[in-house]
């Protein structure tokens, strides 16, 4: 038994050091007295140095970064309150078509998605920069949202709401009292899926932005002909340091407070 | 009849939804079709669509993505599901799984680069085979190195709806199915997999049709020895310029990506309630 | 859920916080009053010292936005939606520019540096008179070698690609022009050729190099061949430089039979709003010791002649990057094909990446 159990913790381990295997490697070179990521040159803070002096790339990152939250928040607002929609289609000929339908912007690829865009906000006189940006953003995160939503309303099954109408709950205290405690795991993945997105995109965000505002990824694509320099490397790895903080330090936050109301409502009862 | 009441006060809720639908989906794919039927010149045609089906380059390159996005999707799904699995047994399941996506936060480019730096013949990997006496390999460009990548980065796009489903899983069938005799294997293959088998849908689902249009890899990591039809999407809308012929392929994606769906999604238990009410 | 509202309120706090940080920091370098010249230009593609002298001089403040091809940043011009002052296409995209009327003519009267270019790279066919463009940086196409696994000097001519030799060792840039172009000298062609037999027969040929190729890459290829993953390489001068400086096993060839010459030159497009800005901005860039600066920084040729002599020596006599009057008379420019062209190099192309 425990042998087994040393086992199942080894595949763990070796799936989580190929998934920071690159991340390390990037904040390594970031030390790295050199220009570029190829051999390693030597101990040096100064990419970082460099970094705090360049108002430009980190008014970038800070444009990045509330664009991804925002655009996060949206879509998982909206996408969840999708979900719940197709959830309530019981036609499986109207369902499948919604499905296929949010799929669209997941299959497409980014350019067509970027392009289409620029000529839909073109067309629509919206002026490129932050709003056609956010926009886009909003709309391809929707689809992912919905596919980490979906599945989650459709285990809870009807029983459990048939049972809370019962009881007499109207639809708000059935979303917020039944559902949505229900499907937060679900809530939860959609958003930081959406997020993923939108750090990730580079396609979309050059087609449609515009006026002098842009994102890390385009600026980080848009400097490979030049060869990246290792400022980058610094701000990546700071900005994945501060999300590894932030992540921990609201889990723990969030674990100790629930354990702490859990253990105070035992002493109440 | 109360409950169709309250099914149709819902629809309120669909609104931005279908708004969204209606703005960001329908009207570019009306605009897609539109496009795919001009050829460069902007005469109306079908001659984008008689090339694709008659030209032997982009019917190769069709047969090329299905197989490399199948097999990223296979090499993403064997890793990905012991991982879920595993995760969900651990002491703080939430958090482990926040790790698995963060590294996904990181930009796709700098990653690719790192990978080049880690697979080249003076790279980490390399070391590593020599140190075990294998000896140096040629990695980069070669289709295990590209799947390879290719599956990092869609493993946690796979995870998590694998995860959903695991953690839902009722241990008392497990238990059961173990008190009744099952051995470990049968138990998995006749109770944990099926009942886990809607998450595995949607991470399928997540991951293939994505992993049909890829192109940056093939190029970074690949080094254009796989060509798949995102290279020549990719190609059609930034250097020809052929919109027309770009739009064609989206368009044979999509229809594609449909036909999966309509094989994958017909969920067995969905009627039961909208009729019988 | 009340876990849930107050995480958005928390979330929208932070995002306003955010918004706050990146408005200061823009404010605080002066980007949102009304001196401003917007700049669309490739990432990295100028010394930002030279922006802060250049807000110091004349009170304008550049902003940056970047692309990083020329056709997707013709799609974004041709669109319209932004307000960019300047761009900096290279030959044959201003040639494309200028037929869809997408650029300004340049007001001379307001220029007063035009004269410390080198003649040479003015009044070219893609811009006659200079009509539209002011030069920036030029460069060539050619073979990169390591002299770790090549004999020095022993590569001189494209045929020598070919060599059984070098099987599975050579590295090409991911460009159909330059690839099918690279063939066509070698076949002693016109790098501009507009009949499709002699496409043809340059794709047979690339068919036939296709055992010595190891990978068809781009960006990255720096990466590669500093870190010896490949023998040679074919790239562009500018890329060559950046490989040169991290490698110090590596040389740049340009044969001698001919090979492709670039530019990339500044244009005003139409979308450009801010006129005195940006004749502050061509004219300060037309001062030998600011463009001298730039070149020393992004590490590519200067066309600015004056710009040249102040540059180190060993830069300025290199003939890897700065080649003699008879190795230039040799390289060809690319011109503007139809569509159509284009489209029948990239279908040729793209069966030479399928062959491989």
């Amino acid at each position: 038994m425990t042998r087994k159990f040393k086992w199942r913790h080894l595949y763990l381990w070796l799936v989580f050091i190929v998934l920071y295997a690159p991340i390390i490697f990037l904040v390594v070179y970031s030390f790295s007295a050199g220009t570029t990521m190829n051999n390693f040159h030597g101990f040096t803070w100064s990419h970082y140095q460099d970094l705090f002096a360049d108002s430009r790339l980190i008014a970038i990152f800070l444009d990045t970064l509330l664009i991804a939250l925002l655009s996060s928040v949206l879509a998982t607002t909206i996408g969840t309150l999708g979900a719940l929609g197709i959830n309530n289609t019981t036609r499986p000929v109207a369902r499948n078509t919604i499905l296929s339908l949010n799929n669209i912007l997941m299959v497409s690829p980014d350019v067509i998605i970027g392009a289409s865009f620029l000529i839909f906000f073109t067309a629509l006189k919206i002026p490129l920069g932050f709003g056609s940006v956010l926009l886009s953003h909003i709309a391809f995160s929707i689809p992912i949202v919905v596919l980490m939503v979906l599945p989650k309303i459709q285990e809870m099954g009807t029983s459990l709401l048939d049972a809370a109408s019962d009881l007499g709950a109207n639809n708000w205290q059935l979303l917020s009292q039944v559902i949505v405690p229900y499907i937060m795991p679900g809530i939860f993945s959609g958003f930081f899926m959406a997020l993923t997105y939108s750090l990730d995109d580079f396609a979309v965000t050059f087609f449609v932005t515009g006026n002098g505002f842009t994102t890390l990824s385009v600026e980080i694509y848009s400097r490979a002909r030049q060869g990246i320099n290792l400022e980058i490397n610094a701000l990546s790895g700071l900005m994945f340091l501060l999300a590894l903080i932030l992540v921990i330090g609201y889990y723990f936050i969030n674990q100790y407070s629930s354990r702490h109301r859990a253990a105070a409502r035992g002493r109440r009862s | 009849m109360q409950r169709k009441q309250k099914l149709t006060r819902n629809t309120a809720y669909f609104v931005p939804y279908t708004l969204w639908i209606v703005l960001f989906v329908i009207a570019p794919v009306i605009l897609l079709i539109y496009q795919s039927f001009f050829n460069i010149d902007g005469q109306f045609t079908l001659g984008n669509y008689q090339t694709y089906f008659t030209s032997s380059t982009y019917l190769m390159m069709t047969v090329n993505s299905v197989w490399y996005a199948f097999l990223i999707t296979l090499a993403t799904l064997l890793i990905s599901y012991p991982t879920a699995y595993l995760l969900n047994e651990t002491k703080h399941p939430q958090l482990w799984l926040l790790l698995i996506i963060m590294p996904t936060w990181i930009n796709l480019l700098l990653k690719a680069y790192a990978f080049i730096g880690i697979f080249s013949q003076v790279g980490i990997a390399n070391q590593f085979l020599s140190f075990i006496g294998i000896g140096p390999k040629q990695l980069l460009f070669t289709n295990f190195s590209f799947i390879f990548v290719a599956a990092y980065i869609q493993i946690p796009f796979m995870v998590l709806p694998i995860y959903n489903a695991v953690s839902e899983l009722n241990p008392s069938y497990v238990n059961a199915s173990r008190d009744l005799g099952a051995t470990p294997w049968q138990t998995f293959s006749r109770v944990i997999f099926p009942l886990t088998l809607p998450g595995v849908k949607a991470g399928i689902q997540a991951v293939f049709i994505p992993s049909l249009s890829l192109f940056m890899l093939t190029r970074l990591i690949g080094g254009n020895k796989v060509i798949t039809l995102g290279t020549a999407i990719e190609e059609h809308f930034l250097t020809t310029m052929n919109w027309g012929m770009g739009s064609t392929i989206g368009v044979v994606l999509i229809i594609a990506m449909v036909i999966i769906m309509w094989l994958t999604g017909g969920s067995k238990r969905r009627p039961r309630k909208g009729l019988t009410k | 859920m009340k876990k849930l509202i107050s995480a958005i309120i928390g979330l929208l706090a932070v995002c306003a916080l955010l918004a706050f940080g990146a408005h200061n920091l823009q404010a605080s370098s002066g980007s949102n009053g009304s001196k401003i010249l917007n700049l669309y230009t490739w990432g990295d593609y100028i010394d930002p010292s030279l922006l802060t002298k250049f807000q110091k001089q004349t009170g304008y403040h550049v902003n940056v936005e970047t692309f990083d091809s020329n056709e997707a940043m013709f799609t974004k011009i041709k669109q319209g939606g932004t307000s960019y002052d300047l761009t900096v296409p290279s030959d044959y995209m201003i040639e494309k520019m200028k037929a869809a009327k997408l650029l300004l003519p340049l007001d001379k009267k307001r220029l007063t540096g035009m004269q410390n270019y080198d003649p040479r790279f003015m009044n070219l066919a893609f811009d006659r008179h200079n009509k539209y463009s002011v030069p920036y940086f030029w460069g060539t196409l050619g073979i990169i070698y390591n002299d770790k696994f090549v004999q020095p000097g022993s590569i001189q001519h494209w045929n020598q690609l070919w060599q059984k030799k070098y099987r599975n060792q050579i590295m090409l840039i991911d460009s159909a022009r330059d690839v099918m172009g690279f063939a066509l000298a070698s076949n002693g062609q016109s790098m501009n050729t507009t009949n499709p037999a002699t496409l043809l027969a340059a794709r047979n040929k690339l068919n036939k190099l296709s055992p010595n190729v190891k990978a068809v890459v781009a960006d990255e290829i720096k990466m590669y061949m500093i870190q010896n993953e490949a023998a040679i390489a074919v790239d562009w001068s500018g890329e060559a430089a950046e490989m040169l400086a991290g490698n110090s096993h590596l040389h740049y060839v340009v044969p001698t039979e001919g090979s492709n010459l670039w530019f990339d030159n500044l244009v005003i497009p139409k979308t450009a709003k801010h006129f005195k800005a940006i004749y502050a901005f061509l004219n300060f860039m037309s001062e030998p010791q600011n463009a001298a600066k730039n070149a020393e920084y992004i590490g590519y040729a200067t066309p600015n002649q004056k710009a040249k002599t102040l540059l180190p020596k060993a830069i300025r006599n290199d003939r890897q990057f700065y080649p003699d009057n008879r190795t230039i008379s040799h390289l060809q420019i690319y011109q503007d094909l139809s569509p159509e062209l284009v489209g029948l190099y990239n279908d040729r192309y793209l069966e030479f990446k399928m062959h491989h």
